[in-house]
C-alpha cells in the first residue's frame, strides 16, 4: 500500500530563499504530521506545496503513489485543506458558506450536516449571520466545519488551524482530528501554540539554515 | 460537472446581488461613457449617427474591462479562490461558471442598456436591434478574454490598468466586427457576417480561454 | 547561500542549457551576429539606397521602405519566436526558454517601433499624412501594444518565476489571436475605405529591390540575436547573481 501522501526530494526557492533541500517524508493511513518550525523557516509553503497549491523548485508529492500533478482532480476530491485565510466570504452567511463550498466541490450533503457541522464547531447560533459580523474565531471555526462535511476526504492539511480559537475549539478539533486519524485518515498539520496532540503525532521541524 | 458549473455560477449571482452597488457602478459607468461622447464632439445628429455604434462598443469595452476587477480578487483576498483551485472539480469549469455569473451581470446588463443608449443617437430601429445583437454576441467573448487578463494580474499592484493595457489589444477584433455589424445595418446591408464572425469569435474564446484563465489563475496563486 | 544550477551534461547542446555554458558562448557570439549584422546592413543599405532603381511613381522617398518592410517582418518573426519560447518554457519547466523569450521581447518591440517610424516617415512626402490608419499600419501598433503588454506584466510582477510564466501565457493567448487581429483589421480598413487602394503598398518590385530588403531582412535579423544574446547575459547574471558562476563573471 503506498503512503497516502508522499514528499520525494522536495526543493522550495521562495524568491531568494532557499526554504528546504532534499526533503522528503512519507505519511501514512491513520497518521498525524506535526510539522514545526520557525516563522519564515517554509512550513506554510510545505503545506501549499503538499496541497497542489505551489510547485516545488525541485521534487515532487505523490498522492497514493500518484504524482499529484496527474492527480489533481482525484486528489482534490480526498484533501480538505484549511489554510491562512479562511476561505470564509463576508457576504454569505455561516450555512451558506458551507452550503455553496459543498456544492462547488461536487459534494451533496445531508440537509442536515450544514446544521450538525456548525454545531460539532459551537457556531450553530450564527448560522444565519453574514460572516462578515462574526469574529475571526467564529469565521475560522466556519473554516474548519468544512472538515466535517468532506466526510470522504482522507487528507487533512491544516494551517494554524487553533488560532483564533478559543478553549472549546481546540477542544473540538482535537476530537475531529482524533476521529480522522482513527479512521484511516492522514493530518498534517503545522501549529505554533503549544498543542497537546490527541493522537500520536510524527514531528518534522523545518530548521532554517544556520550558514545562509 | 455541470453541477459545479451550476453551483458557481449561483453563489457568484448570491454575491453579486449581496453588493449589488458594485454592478450599478459598472453599468453607470457605462452610460457615463457614451453620454461623454456627444459632450465632446458636439450634437450633430448625423455625425452621431454614424459614430454611435463605436461609441457604445468602446463604452462596452472599457466597462468590461472595469467589471474584471471583481471577477476574481476578491476570492484571492479571502481564501475562496484556493479552495476552488482545491476542490477537485475541473478548475475550467469552475472558471466557466464564474464567467457566466460575470456575464449575467455585466454584459447582459449592457446589451439591455444599449436599446435605451441607441436613442442618444437616434440610430433607427434596425441598427438598434443589431447593435443590441451585436453586444450580445461580443459581450461572451470580452468576459472570457478579460479574464485571462484578470487572472493573470491578480493581485499584483496597478492591477486596473495594467489589465487594461493587456486586454484592449486583444479586444480589437470584437470591437471591429461589433461596430461594423451595426454600420452596415445602419446602411441597409445585412449585418449577418459579422454577427456570425462575433459568434464565432465567443464561441472560440469559451473552448479555449478557461485553459488559459485556470493555467494564469495557477500561476498568480503560487 | 549558494544555490546549485544545474550540472552540464558533457557533450551535446544540451550543455548551452546550463547557464554558466550559455553565458560563456554568447559572450564569444555576440561580437561575430553584430558584426555580421554592420556589414549585411552595409551591403543592404548600399543596394537600396544606390543601386535599386528610382520608383516612377513615389520617386526616392519610396527608399524608405528598405528598412520599414524588413523590420516589419522582423517585428512580426519574433514574436512568433517569443511565444514559442515562452511556451516551451510554460511546457517544459525550464528556465532558460522563458528567459531568451524575454530577452527577445524588447528587440521585438524596438522592431515594431522602427516599422512604425519608418511607416509613417514614408506616409508623409508620399501621401502627404504621416498616419493614415491603413491595415498594416495599424497592425504594427496593436502588436507594438501587445509587446509592452508582455514586458509590462514581466516587470510588474517580483517573483521571476511568476513573472516568466505569466508573460508567458500572456504570449501565447497574443499569438494565438495575432492573425484574428490582423484579419479583422484588414476587415476594418477595407470596408471603411471601400476603395482596394493599400496606401502603403510597395512600389512593383524590381529584383534589386527584393534582394536589397532580404540582405536588410538578414542584417536585422542578425542584429536582432546579437541584441538578444547580450540582453540575455545580463538577465542571466541577474537572476544566478547568488551563484559563484556569476559572482566571478560579473567580475571580469
Amino acid at each position: 500500500m503506498p503512503p497516502v501522501l508522499e514528499a520525494v526530494d522536495l526543493r522550495c526557492e521562495r524568491g531568494e530563499r532557499l526554504l528546504f533541500d532534499r526533503l522528503s517524508f512519507q505519511v501514512d493511513a491513520g497518521r498525524c504530521l506535526h510539522i514545526a518550525g520557525d516563522n519564515g523557516a517554509g512550513k506554510t509553503s510545505l503545506l501549499r506545496i503538499l496541497c497542489g497549491l505551489l510547485a516545488p523548485t525541485s521534487g515532487e508529492v505523490r498522492w497514493r503513489g500518484r504524482p499529484i500533478v496527474k492527480a489533481r482532480d482525484e486528489y482534490g476530491a480526498d484533501l480538505v485543506y484549511v489554510g491562512h485565510l479562511n476561505g470564509v466570504k463576508d457576504d454569505l452567511t455561516a450555512s451558506e458558506n458551507l452550503t455553496t463550498w459543498a456544492a462547488m466541490a461536487g459534494l451533496a450533503p445531508d440537509p442536515g450536516s450544514v446544521e450538525q457541522a456548525l454545531r460539532q464547531l459551537s457556531i450553530d447560533r450564527f448560522a444565519r449571520w453574514p460572516a462578515g459580523q462574526l469574529s475571526q474565531g467564529q469565521k475560522r471555526r466556519i473554516g474548519l466545519a468544512r472538515l466535517m462535511l468532506a466526510s470522504q476526504a482522507r487528507v487533512w492539511i491544516l494551517d494554524e488551524p487553533f488560532n483564533a480559537l478559543d478553549r472549546h475549539g481546540v477542544q473540538s478539533l482535537n476530537h475531529l482530528i482524533e476521529r480522522r486519524v482513527s479512521s484511516a485518515g492522514a493530518v498534517i498539520l503545522t501549529t505554533h501554540q503549544a498543542w497537546v496532540a490527541p493522537v500520536e503525532v510524527i514531528r518534522l521541524d523545518l530548521v532554517a539554515d544556520p550558514t545562509s | 460537472m455541470i453541477r459545479t458549473l451550476l453551483a458557481v455560477t449561483r453563489r457568484d449571482l448570491l454575491l453579486g446581488m449581496r453588493q449589488r452597488g458594485d454592478l450599478a457602478n459598472v453599468l453607470l459607468f457605462f452610460v457615463i461613457v457614451v453620454v461623454m461622447f456627444p459632450l465632446g464632439v458636439g450634437p450633430d445628429k448625423d455625425m452621431l449617427r454614424q459614430i454611435a455604434p463605436g461609441i457604445v462598443w468602446v463604452a462596452a469595452l472599457l466597462s468590461a474591462i472595469l467589471s474584471l476587477g471583481r471577477l476574481f480578487a476578491l476570492d484571492h483576498a479571502d481564501g475562496t479562490l484556493e479552495q476552488i483551485l482545491i476542490s477537485g472539480q475541473p478548475l475550467s469549469v469552475a472558471v466557466l461558471g464564474k464567467i457566466s455569473a460575470h456575464w449575467l451581470m455585466t454584459g447582459a446588463p449592457i446589451t439591455l442598456l444599449s436599446l435605451l443608449l441607441a436613442q442618444f443617437f437616434d440610430l433607427p430601429a434596425v441598427p438598434t436591434v443589431t447593435l443590441a445583437a451585436s453586444l450580445l454576441l461580443g459581450t461572451p467573448a470580452l468576459s472570457l478574454i478579460g479574464a485571462v487578463g484578470a487572472a493573470l494580474t491578480l493581485g499584483l499592484r496597478g492591477g486596473g490598468v495594467l489589465v487594461t493595457l493587456l486586454v484592449l489589444p486583444l479586444y480589437v477584433p470584437i470591437l471591429i466586427c461589433g461596430a461594423l455589424a451595426v454600420e452596415s445595418s445602419a446602411s441597409g446591408l445585412s449585418p449577418q457576417p459579422y454577427l456570425m464572425v462575433l459568434g464565432g469569435l465567443s464561441l472560440g474564446a469559451a473552448a479555449l480561454a478557461p485553459w488559459a484563465i485556470a493555467a494564469a489563475l495557477r500561476v498568480s496563486l503560487e | 547561500m549558494q544555490i546549485e544550477t544545474a550540472r552540464p551534461s558533457s557533450f551535446g547542446f544540451h550543455r548551452f542549457a546550463a547557464p554558466p555554458e550559455f553565458y560563456r558562448l554568447a559572450g564569444r557570439l555576440v561580437p561575430w551576429f553584430g558584426s555580421l549584422a554592420a556589414v549585411l546592413a552595409v551591403f543592404g543599405l548600399y543596394l537600396g539606397f544606390f543601386v535599386a532603381p528610382t520608383d516612377f511613381q513615389q520617386g526616392e522617398v519610396y527608399r524608405i521602405i528598405f528598412i520599414h518592410v524588413p523590420a516589419a517582418w522582423m517585428s512580426m518573426f519574433i514574436y512568433a519566436i517569443m511565444a514559442f519560447w515562452a511556451g516551451v518554457g510554460l511546457a517544459f519547466n525550464t528556465r532558460m526558454s522563458s528567459m531568451w523569450a524575454c530577452a527577445l521581447a524588447p528587440t521585438g518591440a524596438l522592431m515594431t517601433f522602427l516599422a512604425l517610424w519608418t511607416g509613417a516617415l514614408w506616409g508623409r512626402p508620399a501621401w502627404g499624412t504621416y498616419w493614415a490608419w491603413d491595415a498594416r499600419m495599424t497592425s504594427y501598433l496593436i502588436l507594438l501594444f501587445l509587446y509592452i503588454g508582455f514586458m509590462a506584466l514581466h516587470a510588474a510582477i517580483d517573483d521571476p518565476r511568476r513573472a516568466d510564466r505569466a508573460a508567458g501565457v500572456l504570449a501565447l493567448v497574443g499569438v494565438v489571436n495575432l492573425p484574428i487581429i490582423y484579419f479583422s483589421v484588414q476587415w476594418w480598413n477595407s470596408l471603411h475605405q471601400g476603395a482596394s487602394i493599400s496606401l502603403t503598398r510597395a512600389p512593383t518590385m524590381a529584383a534589386t529591390m527584393l534582394e536589397a530588403m532580404f540582405v536588410m531582412m538578414f542584417a536585422l535579423w542578425m542584429y536582432s540575436i546579437a541584441a538578444a544574446l547580450a540582453r540575455a547575459r545580463a538577465i542571466l547574471l541577474e537572476r544566478e547573481r547568488r551563484s559563484g558562476w556569476a559572482q566571478a563573471a560579473a567580475k571580469e
